[in-house]
């Protein structure tokens, strides 16, 4: 397949694939989240355990990037669906800004939810 | 590209063309499905972020507080079908993608449904407990 010269939007394919794997794993954190809430304190501080500590940070901070990329990335899938942005320099913007956005709302987010208090 | 770019002509009949609704043999539900729920899911990100925020800081009976409202329970609730039904339907195209042996790829189709069923099912089971009995 050395014929391809890799581009940014082929790039982009695969990350919204891998986000979107990702996320479906990711859905058993979120059950597991509601399930302990629902059991009581005890489960819901194993819940609060994990995620408080290093490694789940990183896997909810990583989740978080996943789910704003895949959003981001789909939503310029649905603009090309309806018939949009086609043009090479349309596509190379539309790419770049699910790219940039997703880190950027990641990082938005994480800085509003140490704010509120919770990297207690 | 238009609509109006691409051919009307075509060497399959009608009834051929509907009768087995395309390789999927389900015609465009699927496809119109993944964007249904996309929309939805894009439209309940920030009340399902908010509703998350919300409960970082508190402990379980402050969680199930919030949780446990209404509105926030069913806010979640339409999150979390939709959620199910896009990764059902994502996971399946990839599966169909790249998985070449046809009763293979039947069984992983198969736990794709059931897990995504399950999930779907398990975090709704646990929001209508937090729901009840506040």
């Amino acid at each position: 397949m050395q014929v391809y010269r890799w581009t940014l939007t082929m790039a982009l394919s695969i990350v919204h694939r891998a986000t979107g794997i990702a996320l479906y794993a990711g859905t058993l954190l979120l059950a597991w989240w509601l399930i302990a809430a629902a059991s009581g304190p005890a489960a819901y501080a194993h819940v609060q355990a994990f995620t408080g500590s290093i490694i789940g940070r990183l896997i909810v901070f990583g989740y978080t990037w996943a789910l704003m990329h895949h959003m981001l990335s789909g939503i310029r899938h649905f603009v090309w669906d309806l018939g949009y942005g086609f043009k090479a320099n349309e596509r190379e913007a539309l790419t770049w800004g699910a790219a940039i956005g997703g880190i950027a709302l990641t990082v938005l987010i994480w800085i509003i939810a140490y704010a509120i208090g919770g990297g207690r | 590209m238009s609509a109006s770019d691409t051919p009307k002509r075509s060497m399959r009949t009608p009834l051929g063309r509907v009768r087995n609704l395309g390789a999927a043999h389900s015609g465009t539900s699927d496809f119109w499905r993944q964007r249904l729920t996309a929309v939805a899911m894009t439209l309940l990100m920030i009340p399902v972020l908010v509703i998350i925020m919300m409960t970082l800081g508190r402990n379980q009976a402050g969680a199930k507080q919030i949780l446990g409202s209404l509105p926030i329970a069913v806010i979640m609730m339409l999150f979390i079908v939709a959620s199910a039904w896009h990764m059902k339907i994502g996971m399946q195209v990839v599966i169909e993608d790249y998985v070449h042996n046809e009763k293979l790829k039947l069984t992983a189709i198969m736990l794709n449904n059931f897990f995504s069923i399950a999930v779907a099912l398990a975090s709704i089971y646990a929001i209508l407990q937090l729901s009840s009995g506040v």
